[in-house]
């Protein structure tokens, strides 16, 4: 079977950034608080009480629709959507079902052939999130579980795409995307724990859709899909079948497990919410002004700065990211454009990946310094990561970050140069030390030139500049001939 | 403002009541110093409230429904809360957790439902006006039944905010009392819009009933006074509508041949909400909490099964079934048509009369446990769903007895016209006067 075969289908859940919950006016930023302190009769439930729809919520849905091109419906409507769960206080969801706000759009993402690529949407709604369930207890003591209201009611927007990405990392592509997007429309916050939930549809061509729920998140998306492919891939070639079925993510364990089959068979008995209005709003596009989005923005990247494509797909691919590339290359005034873009895009990067920071822990100017001190040939790229490191750790650590010039000098990192008798001895230990190389080099092996330059290197902890320490060598090796 | 309190101990024979507050404080205003009941699906800050359910034995609100807080700021005192069929689901008031009502008039009675313990606390003369809440003629038929006048307004003119929903599209507020004048007194201080209620509309009422009706077109619908209508009750009905043309009233036979589906529409709808609405009665949250070691669902089951009484649980089945996939366009969808029909039937009527005037009841009260079956119990609500399907204005006043019960003249307006059904009333309240 070849990758081509496979068809991915999303749905993304996305908390909308509202300072106040969908259908009453509790603060959404309950993140810090303790449990059930950021609640009120209508986000609870309680009999008697009425949804009055948060209008924020309603534009900021409508600002992504437009975004992704998509169509506002004349007129929308709000469902009930019935289930019993304990962490579903009015034992149905507000959400919308036939009538759904929009309509249709795309997401463009650059498809595995490299490729632009337009994923179509099949619709957008809104809808209202549930409580949540923790669980206490353990297997001695007895299991039991907790509701925290907190989360209820918080607004969401369902992205639902057509069938039509062709890998888990086109899948990937697209959440990113979808992801950069609602940021750069400033109606999501995708640092907050929890505020992306995506349900993904995958089949292989030819056999049954199998639905991953509630994977919560981006990497996730694409790891429980790899999983899906091998597994279908693997019952494929062992002639047994693949069942149409709904699956649970296990984050921790990395792979997908069939729900039990009383979940496989919801009835959700829809019907239209009789305490709200219809939803005539197609009327408020036009007063919608779109920011420049990541698009745009990679375009400009590109015609302004210079940027490669990718450099710019990178930077651009998060508002922070671009936002952090734009303030360190503030009118160019150091001819930092391109550096800064490798920097920011690969080893920045990077390196925030590796320690889970993200990008606002990094202090714009002092990364800027930094900058300045590798193009002004002070240190070598080696030390310039060895001083962003040091950076960054102490961020981490909560420290004082000291400026990179601060590093360079506690950490004697300023690169070597021609006449400094510490890198002309370590040469000249390395010469000593090594003489089957020598010998090697000099009967003409090529490598051992790059083995002679590598010890001396570690030896100066990497502050000689790579070009000037070759040629240094060679001389030396000369005078050894003589 | 001074806080007074009203001593409140009514001698409560007819279980009118199902809490009593012995001493409400009051303020100033328009109902200075009155004490009104309040049916117990309207919700009264630290007030227990519980729809004469078991499941919410023990609940006790944290806010007033906005009508409360309106009658409160108007000066009134909340005297108590009334029974009820058990959320509102009944004719009589027998389907009460906590015992029947009995009528005033004749305790082998029932009072009518399913505000039968606010009509019951008027006709007794316990409290002067009472709020009740009307899904499919639940004001209106105890109104009937106790010989009191009870309006059912417009939809969407008195906020539901705070009313433990049944049938959220059907239902709404309304007054109760023994005149007429008073139930004007009481809807101009509930109705009015309330930003927590979306679907409540800015019409105040500010209106004083007036005796001048002459030239009101009357319609007079020929289902009103078909099939199943007693016709004691029906000769009862037209000498009253007599009564109005000899004050100017221009009499217009009529008909509405929605009226077939009316009742079938009404109970697929309510049952379909009704399903929805009570799902939460879980003991999650409030009421009973089952003690168990059992899982959340099997919980569930056992919570509802022993706090839901036989016509609750009836009506959530029925409505789970009609809203089940695969089933909802059999039922639902086609009940909405149906309902569109009576709208369109109601529209086409107003268009040329400007009231439809028939009996409330085709009987008088019934005795107490005589429809022990469900569906004779429904018919019996033949005459007012229509009413409430179409969202329009409808009152109920006392208009004669039959076999010594009282009979109600019900009075159907165009939306947003209760000042004229108000009126109509009053005209023939004033002309009846003993």
């Amino acid at each position: 079977m070849i990758d081509a075969d496979i068809v991915v289908g999303l749905e993304v859940h996305c908390q909308l950034d509202t300072k106040s919950k969908l259908f009453c006016g509790c603060s959404t930023d309950y993140r810090n608080d303790g449990p059930n302190t950021h609640v009120c009769p209508v986000c609870l439930g309680l009999p008697g009480t009425m949804p009055v729809l948060n209008k924020r919520a309603i534009e900021y849905a409508m600002r992504v629709a437009k975004a992704l091109n998509c169509t506002v419906i004349p007129e929308s409507e709000f469902s009930r959507k019935n289930y019993f769960y304990p962490d579903l206080d009015k034992a149905y969801q507000i959400t919308q079902y036939d009538k759904p706000l929009a309509e249709g759009g795309y997401v463009e993402i650059e498809g595995d052939d490299g490729k632009e690529r337009k994923i179509q949407l099949t619709r957008i709604h809104v809808e209202e999130d549930p409580g949540r369930l923790v669980h206490m207890g353990n297997a001695e003591r007895g299991r039991y579980s907790l509701v925290d209201y907190n989360r209820s009611g918080i607004p969401l927007i369902e992205i639902v795409s057509e069938p039509e990405m062709r890998s888990p990392k086109e899948a990937r592509k697209f959440l990113n995307k979808l992801r950069a997007t609602l940021e750069y429309l400033g109606v999501f916050d995708s640092e907050k724990e929890g505020s992306i939930r995506v349900d993904a549809n995958i089949s292989l061509r030819g056999s049954a859709r199998v639905e991953i729920k509630n994977i919560s998140s981006y990497k996730g998306v694409e790891k429980a899909l790899t999983f899906e492919v091998t597994r279908q891939k693997n019952l494929i070639r062992r002639g047994l079948p693949v069942d149409r079925e709904t699956r649970h993510y296990l984050e921790a364990r990395g792979i997908t497990q069939s729900a039990r089959s009383k979940e496989q068979e919801n009835d959700y008995r829809y019907f239209p919410e009789p305490d709200l209005r219809p939803l005539h709003v197609q009327s408020w596009l036009k007063d919608i002004e779109l920011p420049e989005l990541p698009d745009a923005r990679r375009e400009r990247f590109v015609q302004q700065y210079g940027c490669s494509l990718n450099h710019a797909r990178t930077l651009t691919g998060e508002l922070k990211m671009a936002n952090f590339y734009e303030a360190v290359v503030a009118g160019d005034r150091n001819g930092l454009c391109n550096p800064a873009a490798t920097w920011i895009a690969d080893t920045l990067a990077g390196e925030l990946n590796y320690r889970d920071m993200g990008i606002d822990s990094v202090d714009a100017k002092k990364f800027t310094g930094l900058l300045v001190l590798l193009r002004a040939g002070t240190i070598t790229d080696k030390s310039g990561v060895e001083v962003l490191r040091v950076m960054l750790d102490e961020r981490l650590k909560d420290e004082p970050v000291e400026t990179p010039e601060a590093i360079v000098s506690r950490l004697n990192l300023a690169k070597t140069s021609g006449d400094d008798t510490a890198l002309l001895g370590a040469i000249h230990e390395v010469i000593t030390e090594n003489p089957k190389a020598v010998e090697d080099y000099k009967t003409g092996k090529n490598g051992a030139l790059n083995f002679l330059v590598g010890q001396t290197m570690k030896k100066t902890r990497g502050r000689a500049d790579p070009g000037e320490l070759n040629q240094l060598m060679v001389e030396s090796l000369k005078s050894v001939e003589q | 403002m001074a806080v007074h309190t009203i001593s409140f101990e009514p001698e409560d024979r007819y279980n009118a009541f199902l809490k009593v507050c012995a001493t409400p404080t009051h303020g100033e205003g328009k109902l200075a110093g009155i004490a009104i009941a309040v049916k117990d699906n309207i919700s009264t800050q630290g007030i227990e409230t519980t729809c004469a359910s078991k499941i919410l034995k023990g609940y006790i609100p944290p806010y007033d429904a906005h009508a409360v807080g309106l009658v409160k700021s108007a000066g009134a005192g909340i005297a108590g809360k009334t029974n009820m069929d058990e959320f509102g689901m009944g004719t009589s008031t027998e389907n009460s957790a906590f015992g029947p009502t009995l009528n005033p008039c004749d305790t082998g009675r029932v009072p009518g439902g399913s505000s039968g313990g606010s009509a019951a606390a008027v006709a007794a003369g316990m409290v002067r006006m009472a709020l009740g809440t009307d899904t499919g003629g639940s004001i209106r038929c105890p109104a009937a039944f106790c010989g009191i006048v009870g309006l059912k307004p417009t939809y969407g003119r008195v906020s539901r905010n705070g009313l433990i929903a049944y049938a959220n599209s059907l239902e709404t507020i309304g007054p109760m009392a023994k005149n007429v004048a008073d139930v004007s007194l009481l809807m101009s201080v509930i109705a009015g819009h309330d930003r927590k209620d979306t679907t409540s509309h800015d019409r105040p009422y500010n209106h004083i009933p007036s005796t001048d009706i002459k030239g009101l077109r009357i319609g007079i619908p020929r289902e009103y006074f078909g099939k199943g209508v007693d016709p004691e009750v029906a000769a009862t009905v037209h000498r009253a509508i007599g009564r109005l043309e000899e004050l100017g009233g221009v009499t217009v036979p009529c008909s509405i041949p929605s009226m077939e589906y009316a009742l079938a529409a009404y109970y697929v709808i309510c049952t379909s909400e009704a399903s929805s609405n009570l799902a939460r009665f879980d003991g999650v949250r409030y009421g009973p909490a089952v003690d168990t070691k059992k899982s959340w669902h099997a919980a569930y089951q056992d919570i509802r099964k022993q706090g839901f009484g036989p016509e609750v649980r009836r009506r959530i089945m029925l409505g789970t079934f009609a809203l089940s996939s695969g089933y909802y366009g059999k039922y639902y969808a086609k009940a909405q048509i149906a309902r569109e029909n009576v709208r369109k039937d109601f529209a086409r009527l107003f268009s040329d009369v400007d009231v439809l005037c028939g009996p409330t009841m085709p009987t008088i009260a019934f005795k107490l446990g005589e429809k022990s079956d469900p569906l004779s119990m429904y018919l019996s609500d033949i005459l007012t769903v229509p009413v409430n399907l179409a969202g329009i204005p409808a009152i109920s006043v006392p208009c004669g007895k039959v076999q010594g019960m009282p009979v109600g003249l019900q009075i159907m307006g165009r939306p947003f016209e209760d000042e004229r059904v108000i009126d109509a009333a009053y005209a023939y309240e004033q002309v009846a006067k003993p």
